[in-house]
């Protein structure tokens, strides 16, 4: 199973979601929709329109820049990290 | 239960809550709340007891934040905040309106949603996207967003919407269909000086008792309106400028308003010479009077933006007004004297009050 990194700003807005948890998917779409899935609203959090994820935000797979379409493979580590661009 | 004056601040790095009892002489202060997003308009619904808070993070986008228990605890939400996959993407709510039972969120880019259910989930109204003009929107300075939404408390399907830079708009039919309302309002950054739309509506506010009289602090001047917004007439008069952002309106006199003239766009917005002062009518706008009693006189190049004045429906009336550099002012006697209540907060993009038991 993939982990998920998450940031403390984004965990702080979904009581109980842990920093860093084991996610089943394929692609980093399919993890999203996982996570949104625990804590129903991350994926209005982290996906604009298209979808596609937020302008300020990057998502990295085993340390590589993401997209949606990403794959994610059983061993990947994705994390979530808010971009200096937002501010 | 005790009688508590309820201050709902919001500012560019969280909103606040200021308490007081009905004197409004001393003020504890919470906050920062709603994990420090940028809060646009703080509202209190009477109906439910819910605070409700528009927002939108640049990282993790626009929210309706709520809380059920005075501000101790907080969910939020966005779903069905959208246009849709195809966008444009809704980057930030701007106004979150309480109206019997619905609300009603206004969003750039300029929008109108609906509630239902307190908050946990929102629609579309689409009537107001498909008005004629919308291809010939034009944002403003501060963008393309709906920032004030004013219920008619006599009829449920009938309010008023303004959007900078585009005007004011009404629908009778629950916002089905929408018309324009900016008749007689000038527009002197437009080649025609009094369009059917394209004005800088900056606020507006119903005045009490009835469904006809408006007030709106313009781009171009202050107006009131008799007749629902069909028209307007300028009552700048002897303001020291046509420019400012906040209005607010009495709770129970039609003909008090106050207002907060600021230096031109082009010279800086902020208060003319460095001193601070509210003015205020007591005969619809016929004449004016500057208050400034207890307010800085001197180096004080303070701006008031949009959302940043609000009324209590006290006797007296509290009025209060917040800066874009996060000094939080407030009277306790309809402006004749003025105490600073918070000195050091961040920048405030709204000011909201409440009389709450708790």
């Amino acid at each position: 199973m993939a982990e998920v990194v998450l940031p403390r700003s984004l965990v702080a807005l979904f009581p109980g979601l842990p920093r860093r948890l084991p996610v089943e998917a394929a692609t980093v779409g399919e993890l999203v929709a996982e996570v949104d899935r625990l804590a129903p609203g991350f994926a209005d959090r982290v996906l604009t329109v298209g979808p596609a994820i937020r302008e300020h935000l990057n998502v990295f797979v085993d340390g590589e820049l993401a997209d949606l379409p990403t794959p994610v493979g059983p061993r990947s580590v994705v994390h979530v990290i808010p971009a200096v661009s937002g501010g | 239960m005790t009688r508590t004056v309820m201050l709902m601040v919001g500012t560019r790095k969280g909103a606040f809550l200021l308490e007081s009892g009905p004197d409004r002489r001393d003020w504890t202060v919470r906050g920062p709340l709603c994990e420090g997003w940028p809060v646009y308009d703080v509202s209190y619904d009477p109906a439910s007891g819910a605070i409700l808070a528009g927002s939108g993070s640049p990282w993790f986008g626009p929210a309706v934040w709520r809380s059920t228990d005075l501000g101790e605890t907080w969910t939020h939400s966005s779903a069905g905040l959208t246009y849709g996959d195809e966008g444009p993407a809704v980057t930030r709510v701007w106004n979150v309106t309480p109206a019997d039972g619905t609300l009603y969120a206004g969003v750039e880019p300029a929008g109108l949603f609906r509630s239902t259910d307190g908050g946990e989930s929102w629609t579309h109204v689409p009537g107001l996207r498909e008005h004629p003009s919308r291809p010939q929107w034009q944002p403003g300075a501060g963008g393309l967003m709906c920032h004030t939404i004013i219920p008619d408390p006599a009829d449920p399907a009938h309010l008023w919407v303004g959007i900078s830079a585009v005007g004011v708009f009404e629908t009778r039919d629950g916002g089905a269909t929408w018309a324009t309302r900016n008749k007689g309002v000038r527009a002197e950054f437009h080649p025609e000086r009094y369009p059917e739309f394209g004005q800088c509506v900056h606020k507006a506010a119903l005045a009490p008792g009835g469904s006809s009289t408006l007030y709106q602090q313009n781009h171009c001047g202050v107006y009131r309106s008799d007749d629902a917004g069909a028209s307007w007439t300028e009552i700048t008069g002897t303001l020291p400028s046509d420019f400012g952002f906040a209005i607010g309106v009495h709770p129970r006199d039609p003909r008090t308003a106050w207002v907060v003239p600021l230096t031109s766009p082009e010279q800086g917005r902020h208060m003319p010479e460095g001193k601070v002062a509210v003015w205020r009518t007591r005969d619809g706008g016929s004449s004016w009077g500057r208050l400034s009693t207890g307010l800085p006189q001197e180096h004080a190049f303070l701006g008031v933006l949009r959302e940043a004045m609000a009324v209590d429906e006290l006797d007296p009336a509290g009025v209060y007004f917040g800066t874009s550099t996060g000094q939080l002012y407030g009277s306790a006697d309809e402006g004749e004297t003025w105490t600073a209540i918070a000195e050091h907060l961040p920048s405030i993009a709204s000011v909201g009050v409440a009389v709450v038991e708790r």
